[in-house]
């Protein structure tokens, strides 16, 4: 998963969802899986345990919502979701805290 | 020449060693070498503890972190400002997040004053309130399990001339509602009750309580710590004049809280520190926006996730209590058993010394009572409150789950405390005698 993937899927992400019922499910596969390997990058154990089990959960809460509205707006909050996930990812604090140990 | 120069300056780097930074001497740490510390740290990172400390203070959540770092350093302008953008924009993220922990609480956003944390939401209730009704109220009721910093605004108040009841509680931890309804006097000003308790987890009747004191017309305040997000929470149906709210507790920043305070019935107070008026007078200073963001989002998340973490939190408590109960005898649970939160399980592990049995447990960060007073070997105050026999307070720990523990850690303290239980058991003298059948309190004990 690249940078350009990601603005490529946010895109197409509102043109496309509420059309077919097929591609929707598809990017909605595609966020999820996208959702999954960023979560897996936190580099501590309790939140990266974390951050795959809710994501799993609230996919699997919300699995039969049919209504293309709620849907579009459960996407939307993913997609808000796995901007805080890769930046938060991205921020591992290098330095020593705990000198003289 | 110049491909040279470029190719040198690439292989250098490759190798982790670019030729101009050799130049500057050591001070300059290459990229190998932080990768070497990066390593090391994460190394270190997952030879710690695990954390089952929940009720001392919580990990900061990553969303709530996300939403706080932009004001740490872009938007960084003072909230109280009126003549610039700058203030502009950290006046309505404050705002936003007045309303994030009003919503949480069912309370009015202008009913929300930023303090610095639950210790001083209570101090600035308890002593605002009483001081500002001097005049005619001198008596405060409070209980005898609250938390240290309730305990000692009442001392000093008391030392003030005030009267003050340290009601008794019941052997499961609660309020005897009889015994509080007795206790208030005509000139009763305030009843702090906690909601739920920091040491044992038990939820007092805290719905009772505001109905009691709405009748007989005194102010309730409530230290809601340990409850606020956990569990659902209303200031209007439990009719709570002053709540106490901590952004610690709640997978916020640390160095944050909120006092609710209600505007009709209005209450009035004494503000504890003087100042440039900001929060209504009643706490001035300015309010520093990062944490107040903080605050708001963790709120937020809060109400979000509480039917999910109190699902999953309870599942996990359900387990861990299960697995060790099943395993050892003599285990028994403090405070009462159905009126609680569940990510609070206080055991005492009878004939065991609780501190060796901390000791013992190194691999899991664990507490015997408070975060406060863990630096004393003094038993609880809360237990011997509740009447817990000297041994058995002597042998107590808390077990904090919350809403990053997972299931094999869970496991891991369970066998862990079970095997450590066996172990000083199979040591204590005591134990043996049990196991002969000896019953300890007909022991005299002489001193040599």
């Amino acid at each position: 998963m690249d940078k350009y993937e990601c603005i490529y899927l946010k895109e197409n992400m509102s043109s496309v969802v509420g059309k077919m019922a097929a591609s929707t499910r598809s990017q909605v596969l595609f966020l999820y899986r996208l959702l999954m390997k960023e979560s897996s990058k936190f580099p501590s154990y309790n939140y990266r345990t974390y951050a795959l089990r809710r994501v799993r959960d609230a996919f699997r809460a919300n699995q039969n919502i049919e209504d293309p509205k709620t849907v579009q707006q459960l996407v939307k909050q993913g997609m808000d979701t796995l901007d805080i996930i890769r930046r938060q990812v991205g921020y591992t604090p290098t330095h020593r805290v705990h000198e003289g140990e | 020449m110049w491909s040279k120069t470029v190719t040198t300056k690439i292989l250098g780097y490759m190798r982790g060693f670019p030729k101009q930074r050799m130049n500057y001497g050591q001070s300059v740490v290459s990229v190998v070498e932080r990768e070497v510390i990066k390593s090391r740290e994460l190394e270190k990172d997952e030879l710690r503890p695990l954390y089952m400390d929940f009720q001392a203070t919580t990990p900061m959540d990553p969303r709530v972190l996300d939403a706080m770092l932009p004001y740490q350093v872009n938007y960084y302008g003072n909230p109280h400002s009126r003549t610039h953008a700058y203030g502009w924009e950290s006046e309505s993220a404050m705002e936003k997040a007045r309303k994030q922990v009003a919503d949480l609480i069912a309370a009015d956003p202008r009913e929300i004053v930023f303090t610095s944390g639950a210790t001083e939401s209570n101090n600035m209730s308890i002593k605002g309130v009483a001081r500002f009704y001097k005049a005619k109220k001198k008596h405060v009721i409070t209980t005898q399990t609250e938390h240290k910093c309730v305990l000692d605004s009442c001392r000093v108040l008391e030392a003030e001339g005030f009267d003050i009841t340290y009601l008794p509680v019941k052997t499961n931890g609660l309020v005897d509602l009889q015994l509080l309804e007795e206790t208030i006097r005509p000139d009763t000003s305030l009843v702090s009750v906690m909601t739920v308790n920091n040491e044992i987890g038990v939820r007092q009747p805290v719905e009772e309580i505001g109905r009691i004191c709405r009748s007989r017309n005194v102010f309730f305040h409530t230290d809601a710590a340990q409850a606020v997000g956990k569990i659902p929470v209303n200031v209007s149906e439990w009719k709570v004049d002053l709540m106490s709210i901590s952004g610690h507790k709640i997978y916020g920043p640390k160095g944050v809280g909120a006092l609710y305070v209600r505007r009709r019935p209005r209450v009035r107070m004494e503000p504890l520190q003087n100042g440039g008026g900001q929060e209504r007078g009643l706490r001035s200073g300015t309010v520093p926006t990062p944490l107040a963001v903080g605050l708001g989002a963790a709120c937020e998340i809060a109400q979000q996730e509480l039917e999910y973490d109190h699902t999953r939190v309870s599942m996990l408590s359900k387990r861990l209590v299960q697995k060790i109960m099943s395993e050892i005898p003599d285990v028994v649970m403090n405070g009462d058993p159905n009126e609680r939160y569940p990510g609070c399980i206080n055991l005492s592990f009878a004939y065991v010394e609780g501190e060796s049995l901390l000791m013992a447990l190194k691999d899991v960060a664990l507490s015997s009572g408070s975060a406060c007073t863990s630096a004393s070997l003094e038993p609880s105050y809360v237990l011997r409150a509740i009447g817990t026999d000297e041994d058995l307070a002597h042998s107590s720990i808390r077990f904090g789950i919350g809403r990053f523990s997972t299931e094999a850690e869970v496991d891991f303290t369970a066998e862990k405390c079970i095997q450590q239980v066996k172990r000083l058991r199979e040591m204590s003298p005591l134990w043996e005698m049990v196991q002969e059948g000896i019953d300890l309190k007909s022991i005299k004990w002489t001193q040599h």
